[in-house]
């Protein structure tokens, strides 16, 4: 890709050395800073941290670098001191033979799996929903794409070897909640729901976790909400019953609804706890708003899904109205980011709503109507961004 | 903490990464420099809100109403068993609807 071309477009934004951002919603401004291991991300709350990628870097290449990557954390009871060496991951409840494993014992006795998946909050985008619902005030980066490595969870759990008896299975972490009246950060899969691609992940991107990501490892549920993929992975638990901790049965809730939609005063609807992605896509490479050059003008973007993959992406330069089918980058997997790009020419003097629209391998899109629920989930209305030409 | 010290603790961290892949990693949080705004029932927000979170969660959110500010003081708690008094919790939401409400 052509770095000078990068630097044209988005040079306005980079150029000062912001010390804040100004998100794009009510209340939006928030301060830049480096935590540790990280480099300058956007501050929504420093306790517990909760940090966020700031957008133009996902158009710097297909993986989000670990010092980059957002962070969320529930509960601030979390330990600042971690040892990868003698950190152990207790398999046990409705297990045959209960299991203690070390990271290395992950590394050696396990096969060694590697996967690139989209780790996306839940509520990552949570800021730009109308009318406006509380929560993690997130702009569109509470998200990432790496390179994941490690043990297949089904491995480890065949090791242990379920009981008939054991419907889900509960992961929790070293996290702590500093009251003891607060429910401890506890998430489960039904085991229906389990597959080859989850694993337990002691590298990312080639590199050890990051601590804020979790060090030493975290669970990797491809194709799933970042809810499930538990930092500081420290239990395992198969359980007999639906687990109807607040985590499950409360939080992290969606309308059972038809596009698990409803309108801020709809009531009574039944839930059911947030699962897998929605189909998104997005422009890297400039931000609504940009005073763009004239002339033909590279558009460069990312889409992903939940894991059936991305058929095509496509991209328009007037709101929608006609559509063009974008070239698609590199394919990294079903669950990775995939990088496209399209061309237009931009005329001196006038103004474009650009859009892009991915579609998966199944025929899932978005529409131009966002989703509405009290919780903020599963944005994924296509995405304009508008720019003059100068 | 100074911004040396951060990035000593930065640095530090970096280099236990670095030294082996199963090792003690260290970090050092950066203090939480957001403090709760004067106002009537300041003492009572810092009392019963920072135990467990920043002042920033409330500054951050869209300005919220009556209804849902206290629907959020208590969800802190029935769900996350903070220990506000019953008689505290609207004198804690007529604070926060003087920090970032809406009528």
């Amino acid at each position: 890709m052509t770095l000078a071309r990068l630097d044209f477009l988005i040079g306005a934004a980079s150029a000062a050395a912001a010390t804040t951002v100004d998100l794009p919603f009510a209340n939006g401004v928030r301060p830049l800073a480096a935590y540790p291991q990280k480099r300058d991300l956007i501050v929504l709350t420093p306790r517990p941290p909760l940090l966020e990628t700031p957008f133009r870097i996902f158009n710097d290449g297909v993986l989000t670098p670990n010092d980059a990557f957002y962070v969320r954390w529930h509960l601030a009871g979390i330990p600042t001191t971690v040892d990868g060496a003698t950190h152990q991951i207790k398999i046990h409840g409705s297990v045959k033979r209960p299991l203690s494993l070390s990271v290395e014992d992950l590394r050696t006795q396990f096969e060694r799996v590697e996967i690139i998946a989209v780790n996306q909050c839940s509520g990552n985008s949570r800021g730009l929903f109308s009318p406006r619902v509380p929560g993690g005030q997130w702009d569109n980066g509470a998200m990432g794409n790496a390179r994941w490595t490690g043990a297949r969870l089904l491995d480890v759990l065949a090791k242990a070897g379920l009981e008939d008896s054991a419907v889900q299975i509960r992961f929790r972490g070293l996290d702590q909640p500093l009251l003891d009246a607060t429910p401890p950060f506890v998430k489960a899969l039904s085991i229906g729901d389990l597959d080859e691609n989850m694993l337990i992940a002691y590298e990312m991107n080639g590199k050890p976790l990051p601590l804020l990501n979790g060090y030493p490892v975290r669970l990797v549920v491809p194709g799933w909400y970042a809810t499930y993929w538990m930092k500081m992975l420290a239990q395992i638990e198969a359980i007999d019953t639906v687990d109807d901790n607040f985590w499950m049965k409360t939080a992290y809730r969606i309308p059972d609804t038809p596009g698990n939609t409803v309108t801020p005063t709809d009531s009574g609807y039944p839930t059911i706890p947030i699962n897998k992605l929605t189909v998104r896509s997005f422009i890297t490479n400039l931000t609504s708003g940009q005073t763009i050059a004239p002339g033909t003008q590279t558009i460069r973007g990312i889409a992903f899904d939940s894991g059936k993959g991305i058929r095509h992406v496509d991209f328009s330069s007037d709101g929608g109205a006609n559509w063009r089918k974008a070239t698609l980058g590199e394919d990294h997997g079903n669950f990775s980011f995939r990088r496209w790009e399209s061309r237009f020419t931009a005329e001196r003097g006038a103004s474009y709503v650009l859009a892009c629209r991915a579609t998966t391998k199944d025929g899932e899109t978005q529409t131009a109507i966002p989703v509405w629920n009290p919780g903020g989930y599963l944005r994924n209305v296509i995405e304009t961004y508008e720019v003059r030409v100068a | 903490m100074s911004e040396r010290a951060l990035r000593s603790a930065v640095l530090a961290s970096a280099l236990l990464v670095l030294g082996a892949a199963s090792s003690t990693v260290t970090i050092t949080l950066p203090p939480d420099n957001v403090q709760f705004k004067p106002g009537p029932g300041v003492d009572l927000a810092t009392a019963n809100c920072a135990t467990c979170h920043s002042a920033a969660y409330i500054y951050v959110q869209p300005p919220l109403n009556r209804t849902q500010w206290t629907a959020e003081v208590t969800k802190m708690k029935k769900a996350y068993g903070a220990p506000i008094a019953d008689a505290d919790i609207a004198p804690i939401v007529d604070y926060l609807l003087t920090q970032n409400g809406r009528p």
